[in-house]
């Protein structure tokens, strides 16, 4: 009997009893359709994750003033300018481990265009800032250094300012933008970059050559710096190893002896991400093995099933061997429908499995990332869930004594 | 001359259960020839299904020696057993044993399955032995809507299929009605060419033999030759 007549036969035999045979396949069906699923999960998060990250930059150090502390209230980081115009350039240019290093000076204002006006977070910067963000505009020229020299009134918009102020696909180069009374020159609209990993609309602002937003904006700091910076590590340096190089020098240049606390503090972006990273890797763990745990459970299905089924059928395999079914050809009819059982149910998994992930990406707003090797991985693990699960029924047929089975009642 | 179809030389067959070692065949000498039908007679427990099964491959002999169409099966596998039935041996059971939601020519094509013959070649054999039983028109019916009769046909036709050397009865008629069993018997003794061997305890079906062989206690006790009732009937009438 060839494989074919086998396969034909198995196939029959299941469909003697359709919906006990459905039923059996559906706990294959669940556990493939899970495994897909929740391996697309936790693709799709870390993917989040990694996009998120690429927007921000990995390789960047962000160096935040120190707390402002006033009779025993310690008004937390960014309270208190310590970072002075002087630590930026000492830090561009005496730092072996630093590549590049911008400012941003930060101030919460209305921006009003001649229609509209929106509240927004206005940022004067240097052109190194948008070096290293990466961050280009998609309409206009990028800040150079000559803007920064001339103390030009010119703004670049983040493209949700743009659509507030000017409506979507408008083009607003050209016009002006007030804020605090000061008319700039829209002068480039950036490409869009996002959301932060904390969910923040990372295009939700504006920027001005750092030299207009000291002079314009914000003049009373004098020597020091009303916002952040932006420190870019030199490719192939370690981020930490920048951390620590930035640290000695900014607590060498501000005086702090031992003891000190820090009066600025560090934030290592490849540290953040790779937490990140992690928790989306421990996530998709856990869900990938809670799938090929209930994959297990379709398998014992399977063997439940199919030992009910040769119990049932003793009658029929004592006339098989009657007749002249050898112990094989026996063995290989049981197996043959236990596998059909699995592979039948692996498919139809995929397919459901396919159809979930869809729609999961699809509410949690994550690209769709179903891994083909995943798939072929789930597939192939039901047929050997199949083969596994049906041996033991199968052998236990295949070993019967035909005079016995044919008296079976 | 060619070799006997059956050649027992003292054959036994013992079982053991737990301590006790039960003999259900103690030393069974027995040859059938080509063409023969043969009934088999004894009390329940006188050894005569377990003859039966040792004849008909479904077990082997503790010892002695069995040769079916001259070849010694006594020391065989379970697989070449299962070959060998498939080959040589034809059954009928009391109850019928045909495959239930099965089609009486699926299950007289089920031998063929087996023998590994092509699905057109099975279909076309098992037409055939069907109407071999007068069963022409009953090829697409599923044993559940063919009378008693009729389903011990379809089984004589699964048991016919392969052109076997021994057919093998086990108490053919023993789920049928007197009327029914006489069709039946009529059938088996209607085939040419082909040796019989029929186990039963009922003198009116021995009869239709034309030799008896009887058990008792696990040795052969009388064997017989006899006039057949179809003869018998013949000379009658």
């Amino acid at each position: 009997m060839g494989p074919l007549q086998t396969t034909r036969l198995a196939l029959r035999a299941l469909k003697r009893n359709t919906l006990r045979s459905f039923l059996t396949a559906l706990g294959i069906i669940i556990g493939v359709a899970a495994v897909i699923a929740m391996v697309a999960i936790g693709e799709g998060a870390r993917a989040q994750v990694e996009e998120t990250f690429a927007a921000m930059g990995t390789n960047l150090l962000i160096v935040m003033p120190g707390s402002s502390s006033a009779g025993g209230l310690r008004g937390g980081f960014g309270t208190q300018p310590t970072l002075t115009w002087d630590d930026l350039r000492a830090l561009q240019t005496e730092v072996p481990a630093v590549e590049a290093a911008a400012p941003t000076l930060r101030l919460q204002a209305q921006v009003q265009s001649d229609e509209q006006n929106w509240g927004t977070s206005v940022q004067g910067t240097t052109p190194t800032y948008f070096d290293v963000r990466r961050w280009r505009p998609r309409l206009g020229p990028p800040m150079t250094e000559a803007d920064l020299e001339a103390g030009a009134k010119v703004m670049w918009l983040g493209l949700t300012v743009a659509e507030k102020l000017f409506g979507p696909d408008a083009d607003p180069l050209g016009h002006l933008v007030r804020v605090k009374g000061v008319p700039f020159t829209v002068v480039g609209v950036l490409e869009k970059k996002g959301q932060s990993p904390m969910g923040q609309d990372y295009d939700d602002t504006v920027f001005v050559p750092s030299s207009t937003f000291k002079t314009r904006l914000n003049p009373g700091l004098g020597n020091f710096l009303s916002g952040v910076i932006f420190v870019q590590v030199r490719a192939g340096e370690s981020t930490q190893r920048a951390q620590r190089q930035v640290t000695a020098l900014l607590r060498d240049r501000h005086r702090l002896g031992e003891g000190q606390e820090d009066d600025f503090s560090i934030r290592n972006l490849a540290e953040v991400a790779s937490a990140q990273q992690q928790g989306a890797d421990t996530l998709s763990a856990l869900l990938a093995s809670i799938a090929a745990v209930s994959l297990l459970v379709g398998g014992i299905g399977i063997m439940n099933i199919m030992l009910v089924s040769v119990t049932e059928r003793t009658r029929e395999i004592g006339i098989r061997m009657a007749v002249g079914a050898t112990p094989a050809q026996i063995l290989a009819q049981f197996l043959v429908e236990a596998l059909a059982l699995a592979i039948v149910g692996g498919l139809l998994g995929v397919g459901v499995g396919l159809l979930a992930a869809q729609q999961l990406s699809a509410s949690f707003g994550w690209p769709l990332l179903v891994r083909p090797d995943v798939v072929a991985l789930a597939t192939g693990f039901s047929g050997l869930v199949g083969v596994g699960f049906g041996l033991y029924p199968a052998v236990k047929a295949s070993r019967m004594d035909p005079i016995t089975a044919l008296r079976f009642e | 001359m060619a070799a006997p179809v059956v050649a027992l030389e003292d054959v036994t067959r013992v079982f053991s259960l737990g301590d006790v070692e039960v003999h259900a065949l103690r030393g069974v000498s027995l040859t059938i020839e080509r063409g023969e039908f043969v009934a088999v007679m004894g009390s329940s427990g006188s050894g005569k299904s377990t003859l039966m099964n040792v004849v008909g491959c479904l077990d082997r002999p503790t010892s002695g020696r069995y040769r079916l169409d001259g070849e010694d099966v006594s020391r065989r596998s379970r697989a070449q057993l299962a070959r060998t039935r498939n080959r040589t041996i034809g059954f009928v059971f009391q109850s019928f044993n045909l495959l239930a939601r099965t089609s009486a020519l699926e299950n007289v094509e089920l031998p063929l399955l087996y023998a590994g013959v092509s699905t057109k070649a099975r279909r076309a054999r098992a037409t055939e032995a069907l109407a071999r039983v007068g069963l022409s028109e009953r090829l697409f019916h599923l044993p559940s809507q063919l009378s008693g009769g009729q389903q011990q046909r379809v089984a004589i036709a699964r048991a016919l299929v392969t052109n076997p050397s021994l057919l093998l009865a086990d108490e053919p008629t023993g789920a049928l009605d007197s009327r029914t069993s006489v069709e039946v018997m009529q059938l088996l003794s209607s085939l040419e060419g082909i040796t019989v061997v029929l186990v039963t305890h009922e003198h009116d079906v021995a009869a239709w033999a034309g030799r008896v062989v009887t058990l008792r206690d696990g040795r052969v006790v009388s064997d017989a030759r006899q006039v057949p009732a179809r003869e018998a009937v013949k000379e009658a009438g």
